[in-house]
């Protein structure tokens, strides 16, 4: 791994990408410098925070298919996080709502359950808070709170249907074993809509990427809700509960909210007010992989922009790319279909045959006809930021 | 209350536990109420958050976080500590423009 200075000198001298981009500096992140660090088993990652750690994936390491697990984003509200020795782990399931409580260890969810897969990003709801304008106060993230990984484990609506829904259920409460500091700290808790619990995709998820889950992604069992931002996605997961009323914790009442009616996406209305409601589905959204802005091309060079498109499991149907300022927009190639709740990649041939400043932007489209908006709606935690990606590029 | 005393503890050892390596080189700004910020702030949570949001910060935003740690989250501060720290955030650490 280049340190951080070697990166900067890269920088520095102008490069074009082969695998020597920088992921520090503020023209990636237009925010403040940034220090790569190493967390144990995982590859030196942007460092947001230390405890909670929280952890950015740097861009170059976006630009493989599936996000290598050890350069996965790490995010953690509450900064004691227990080393769960896999075979002592219990995950109870119950509730009010639950007609049989059971509790589960990992060799009955191997052996009870119809093992799935499915490839799916994983996006922080906050995910580029640090390019939001005007800013919004939280971890500063870039582009690299987010990752696509290939799932493994057993649906969840198995576990809850073995456990008995009870009539009258509306929400099912997910803890896992990270802890607060404090006793007076809400603890980590969240939930999701009953029909949304019981959905084909949502996964109690024990491997990534055929591997056991790394610890610092949610080992040995982390919720895995596709579509939906990683909020819900709960970690170290060592508690299931079906209720019968909505879930009334800090963590589903007053944060992850974004004013009511001003986005797209599923409505979580139990959870709903007149002012704001949860978060949930991801927005249809983009990344350029390839450059970063001030990169410089030879004049009749071969090259290619290259990045992912994703959104809340629509699925892509297209990425256009504008040479001209948004006025005209060409359709990039896109490459191997992952599955809808997966990103895409994208790629598009860059016209390099004049010298001079060229600016570059891009737009995914899903199945569902939605675009990437041109202008930011702006709320109070800086969520939901997909607005059209621009670069500038120098041919010389 | 005995046993919560003794609750309380365990669980302050398992944050000490967990305090990433590195997280002691950063010293907030020699100013007036820095070691009372240090203090309070570093029970539940590294530093580096403060730095990090401070180009996003001017007062106001500093006292409603402040508000949000003692009123939320249950950081433990009297009313005088809190606006001390306030007063340091403000002063050291409110760089929005």
């Amino acid at each position: 791994m280049a340190t951080r200075r070697e990166l900067l000198r890269v920088a520095a001298g102008g490069w074009l990408l082969t695998g020597a981009l920088p992921a520090a500096g503020a023209a990636a992140t237009g925010g403040a410098p940034e220090d790569l660090e190493a967390l144990p088993g995982k590859k030196p990652l942007i460092r947001r925070a230390w405890r909670p750690p929280n952890f950015e994936t740097p861009l170059e390491s976006l630009v493989p298919e599936f996000t290598r697990n050890e350069e996965f984003f790490v995010r953690y509200h509450l900064a004691v996080i227990p080393e769960i020795d896999a075979d002592t782990w219990r995950l109870q399931v119950g509730g009010a709502g639950a007609q049989r409580p059971l509790t589960l260890t990992l060799r009955d969810l191997r052996r009870d359950y119809k093992r799935v897969k499915v490839a799916a990003v994983n996006q922080c709801s906050g995910n580029r808070r640090g390019l939001f304008k005007p800013r919004a106060a939280g971890v500063q993230w870039g582009n690299g709170a987010m990752g696509n990984a290939e799932w493994g484990g057993v649906r969840l609506r198995d576990v809850l249907n073995r456990a008995g829904i009870a009539a009258g259920a509306v929400e099912v409460v997910f803890n896992g074993a990270d802890m607060p500091v404090l006793a007076a700290t809400p603890d980590f808790l969240k939930s999701l809509p009953i029909e949304r619990a019981l959905d084909e995709n949502v996964l109690i998820a024990t491997e990534m990427n055929g591997h056991p889950l790394p610890h610092w992604n949610g080992a040995p069992a982390r919720l895995v809700v596709p579509g939906w931002t990683g909020t819900y996605w709960v970690k170290h997961l060592t508690e299931i509960r079906i209720e019968t009323t909505p879930f009334e914790g800090f963590w589903m009442k007053s944060a992850y909210r974004i004013p009511t009616g001003k986005f797209p996406g599923y409505r979580f209305r139990t959870q709903e007010t007149a002012e704001t409601t949860p978060i949930t589905e991801i927005l249809v959204n983009s990344l350029i992989t390839s450059h970063v802005s001030g990169a410089q091309l030879k004049r009749g060079a071969h090259v290619e922009l290259a990045g992912k498109a994703w959104d809340g499991g629509a699925g892509i149907a297209a990425v256009e790319i504008s040479a001209d300022g948004r006025r005209s927009w060409q359709t990039a190639v896109l490459g191997r279909d992952l599955g809808r709740f997966a990103w895409r990649e994208f790629r598009y041939r860059i016209d390099t045959s004049t010298s001079g400043a060229l600016d570059l932007s891009v737009r995914a489209r899903s199945r569902d006809g939605a675009t990437q908006p041109e202008t930011l709606t702006v709320n109070p935690s800086g969520y939901h930021d997909n607005i059209v990606q621009a670069v500038r590029l120098e041919v010389t | 209350m005995k046993g919560r005393m003794a609750a309380a503890c365990l669980v302050l050892a398992a944050a000490a536990l967990a305090a990433r390596a590195g997280e002691e080189t950063l010293r907030l700004k020699d100013a007036p109420g820095r070691d009372l910020t240090q203090g309070r702030c570093a029970v539940c949570h590294s530093l580096d958050y403060i730095p990090a949001n401070a180009p996003v910060m001017d007062r106001a935003g500093w006292g409603k976080t402040v508000q949000k740690m003692r009123d939320r989250f249950g950081a433990p501060m009297t009313d005088a500590e809190a606006q001390q720290i306030l007063d340091y955030l403000a002063a050291n650490y409110a760089d929005k423009s």
